[in-house]
């Protein structure tokens, strides 16, 4: 690997954790803020303030980060003290290494250096991010047995048993999209969305609609959060965190809201692609600019759709949180197993003899 | 680059895997034991077979989850569980000693570990999607959907044996 190459490397990275952890966690936060208190006719957050300036709530976001960061750091007794700490981080970062094979734009060439807006371009980019995403069970199983309290081991036991079945289910959904575009890597499936009738979300708008239930539920957000269900477990799983590690959780959540919709921009919604202009043509419109000022003026316009995408698909789970009550614990787990499973199924059967038969074209 | 990395990783998988003998509680063992699938997904990962990386973690993760949910749930004692007793440690300890030795010498003398197996073709395609994908359906056609068909019998066998005991 050579210093270029290094650096480029240190430069996604850099942007993806600035984008995840310094941009969206805290304005999802106050999103979640506003967003619920404007459907539910409130006002909202909007005390914080800088010298008589509240900037419509925004610096909530700073103040409670001040808070929790002076919090005390409370480990109930009996609660195995190593585990109890070692949850939250194994929480985190499983959401931010996910993020890891979705790329966030095209391949450039600027300046005689091939640039690929990409972390980890993987031969097996969605088996990655499932696997990432299986090991994200262990933070909240752990979390809720170290607490030494039966609601948190309450809370634990049922997001294992949620996230195992709908991480089956989750797996079964994209599958068609794999058929369709006969590859694993995120990188090519972008690529074969160039042309706007080859989006993943105009075939496969069904698997979609089940993948993103899935993805929600595998979140444990609203309403699948049954793990957390304050009207019966306190606060499930986290019940005795407080604080930074609190906070931890709390992120994680967020960041894998964004992780969420990274992936279904990628998988459905073409990445960083403009309908109807394809990569060339797009760089070809800013040729007056000489090959290298053109192709860096496209590549920030690809990053800037796909950071549209993202934050239209982040306001949609958002909408959802707040439009949907809970379902209550088995309903869940009949969603899972006995609908959207079969479901799934049945459209890889679809998309199988579609393929085949010539109706469904596979770019 | 690789070569640090490989150290690295290497050393945690083995000191994990001694911690996960050593560890008193079988819960701090189950998280041993995923540190020790993770690390070796990393090893994985490094010879180029980033296939068998996912699936090592996809698979070993769920499978030690569920072994933890079992701890969590059967053995409700928190401590000195699964100890013994001093005397029955130093037989332990002779037996591990007796069947150790010999088997680490055979895996030090024998050839399988060294250069490539016979059926891999093209070591740059070996181990990413296509190449397994290749092999599976081709060459071990048989035999994978014969395993195929044994994990089915295993799967309806297990939910067949709940339904009896519910009734």
């Amino acid at each position: 690997m050579g210093i270029a190459e290094m650096i480029e490397t240190i430069v996604k990275i850099g942007f993806i954790i600035g984008l995840t952890i310094g941009f969206f966690a805290p304005m999802l936060a106050w999103v979640e803020r506003k967003q619920s208190a404007v459907m539910q006719d409130r006002i909202g957050a909007n005390r914080a303030d800088f010298f008589g300036f509240t900037v419509i709530g925004l610096l909530h976001s700073l103040a409670d980060a001040i808070k929790l960061i002076f919090k005390e750091d409370f480990i109930p007794r009996g609660a195995e003290r190593a585990l109890h700490t070692l949850a939250p981080v194994i929480a985190v970062i499983p959401s931010l290494i996910a993020f890891a094979v979705i790329p966030f734009g095209g391949k450039y060439t600027l300046w005689g250096h091939e640039v690929n807006l990409v972390i980890a371009d993987l031969d097996v980019g969605v088996l990655y991010v499932f696997a990432i995403s299986s090991l994200a069970t262990y933070g909240v199983v752990i979390a809720g047995w170290a607490s030494n309290n039966n609601w948190s081991l309450l809370g634990g036991l049922r997001a294992s048993a949620q996230m195992f079945s709908y991480e089956v289910a989750m797996g079964l959904t994209v599958i068609g999209l794999i058929m369709f575009y006969q590859s694993l890597s995120m990188v090519d499936i972008v690529a074969k969305q160039d042309n706007f009738f080859h989006w993943g979300i105009i075939w496969h708008w069904p698997a979609f609609v089940l993948f993103l239930a899935c993805a929600v539920a595998e979140n444990k957000r609203v309403p699948f959060d049954a793990p957390e269900a304050e009207a019966e477990l306190v606060a499930g799983y986290f019940t005795e965190y407080s604080g930074m590690k609190f906070v931890m959780f709390w992120t994680a959540e967020f960041i894998e809201m964004v992780t969420i919709a990274g992936l279904c921009v990628a998988l459905f919604f073409g990445g960083h692609h403009v309908p109807f202009i394809t990569d060339a043509e797009l760089a070809g419109g800013f040729s007056f600019l000489g090959p290298n000022v053109s192709n860096l003026v496209a590549m920030l316009i690809g990053v800037g759709v796909f950071i549209f995408k993202l934050v239209a698909l982040l306001i949609l789970q958002m909408t959802i949180r707040w439009t949907m009550p809970r379902f209550r614990y088995d309903q869940i787990m009949k969603l899972g197993w006995k609908m959207i499973l079969p479901l799934s199924l049945t459209w890889i059967f679809i998309v199988g003899v579609g393929i085949l038969t010539g109706v469904m074209p596979s770019p | 680059m690789e070569l640090i990395i490989f150290y690295l990783v290497s050393s945690m998988a083995v000191v994990c895997a001694v911690g996960m003998i050593v560890a008193q509680k079988p819960v701090t063992s189950a998280v041993c034991l995923v540190a020790v699938m993770f690390c070796l997904a990393v090893l994985f990962a490094l010879l180029n077979a980033h296939l068998i990386a996912a699936l090592q973690i996809l698979v070993y993760a769920g499978a030690i989850m569920v072994l933890f949910l079992f701890v969590i749930m059967l053995m409700n004692l928190r401590e000195k569980e699964g100890l013994v007793s001093a005397h029955l440690e130093k037989v332990q300890m002779v037996g591990v000693l007796a069947l150790g030795a010999p088997l680490l010498w055979v895996m030090s003398t024998a050839k399988v570990f060294v250069g490539a197996g016979g059926d891999v073709k093209d070591l740059a395609e070996f181990g990413t999607t296509r190449g397994v994908g290749a092999l599976l359906y081709t060459e071990y056609l048989l035999p994978f959907e014969i395993a195929s068909i044994l994990l089915l019998a295993a799967l309806v066998g297990a939910v067949v044996l709940t339904k009896i005991k519910l009734r």
